[in-house]
């Protein structure tokens, strides 16, 4: 009894601002995460259309493949939320559910992105020298090249990769970054679901742990929705340098 | 008196780990089809050649009206204390100053 009053009581100890310092601390985080991302995110845009060789943006980039990735993302931080609703509401079988949820939509967001990745270090290029039609700049730049009489088609690999140029290195080091953040996500999810088979691990009371969880991948979902808007619908609007 | 006093002032320092309020299931979901819909905006709008440069501004609204929903609502940043949103919004305020800064530093904004 002494023991359960106690562990209730662990979470409403006083404090000068009579909030918890813990939540306080991760929105202290959050914050100072939104400045580690702006920089990175400002990187990739100086740099943009500097690169002295592709393969860019309008040659690997696909918008529906990465619109699927968001939607999963975008799904996980519902059943995060739904999770954390569960939890509130005393459901722990609700909590589980909800949360391995979370945890199968976000593998599935790295799944997503180790294709992208692995689909961009690979990036093979077919050019029909007879008949050419959609070439982007790059590849037009291949066809002049590559192209001469008696070629009737151009089939190489070019492949991006961190080093391939800039827009490799500021692209791989957002995006990888970002997908770190959410490998970590993942783990922590993964850990509290775990952790909720424990008697007394994960209660309606110590729902904060949850909620700290919760708010983290949060963050990463909004910071995903810039990505998707500046690096990616910005990256193939032709009207932007590439 | 004094003894009611103490009391008062224990109770304002009792730590908050409680929402004043909190949005449904129904809120929740609500919102989560908003986002699917603006993303599925975001990408239907980027194929309409004819708004040129006005697709910027367009994309930067959704992506701003998407960020608040998820800050908001699923962050419980309009149920919380103000002082969580003072902490995140300085922080992101922030970092947008850095963005454009850094942007402003390398001629982005340079005309030709």
């Amino acid at each position: 009894m002494a023991e359960a009053t106690a562990s209730n009581h662990e979470s409403e100890h006083q404090t000068t601002t009579g909030l918890n310092h813990r939540k306080i601390l991760m929105w202290v985080f959050l914050g100072s995460d939104c400045m580690f991302f702006a920089t990175l995110i400002a990187t990739y845009l100086v740099y943009k259309g500097k690169s002295l060789s592709g393969p860019m943006p309008l040659d690997v980039f696909s918008i529906p493949v990465t619109t699927v990735s968001t939607f999963v993302l975008l799904m996980s931080s519902m059943s995060m939320v739904l999770a954390y609703a569960a939890l509130r509401k005393g459901s722990l079988k609700g909590y589980r559910t909800w949360i391995l949820s979370t945890v199968i939509l976000g593998s599935t967001f790295l799944g997503f992105q180790t294709f992208e990745f692995y689909e961009f270090a690979n990036h093979h290029v077919h050019i029909d020298c007879i008949n050419p039609v959609d070439l982007t700049d790059y590849e037009q730049g291949l066809f002049d090249k590559n192209c001469k009489d008696g070629v009737d088609h151009y089939d190489a690999q070019h492949g991006l990769t961190p080093k391939t140029n800039l827009f490799g290195t500021t692209f791989f080091v957002l995006t990888g970054l970002h997908g770190t953040h959410v490998t970590i996500g993942v783990i922590w999810l993964m850990s509290l679901f775990l952790y909720s088979f424990k008697k007394g691990g994960v209660t309606p009371e110590r729902h904060l742990d949850t909620d700290l969880a919760a708010l983290y991948w949060h963050f990463v979902d909004v910071v995903w929705i810039v990505i998707f808007a500046v690096v990616y619908l910005f990256g193939v609007f032709e009207g932007f340098p590439s | 008196m004094a003894m009611q006093n103490i009391n008062k002032a224990s109770d304002s320092t009792k730590v908050d780990t409680s929402h004043s309020e909190h949005p449904s299931a129904v809120t929740y979901f609500k919102v989560a089809v908003a986002l699917c819909l603006l993303t599925g905006l975001e990408v239907v709008v980027f194929f309409f050649e004819w708004l040129s440069y006005g697709i910027i501004p367009v994309l930067a609204v959704l992506s701003v009206v998407k960020f608040a929903l998820v800050i908001m609502f699923y962050m419980h940043l309009k149920y919380d204390h103000r002082l969580f949103s003072t902490l995140f919004l300085t922080g992101l305020f922030l970092a947008i100053g850095v963005i454009f800064a850094l942007m402003a530093l390398f001629g982005w904004f340079n005309a030709g």
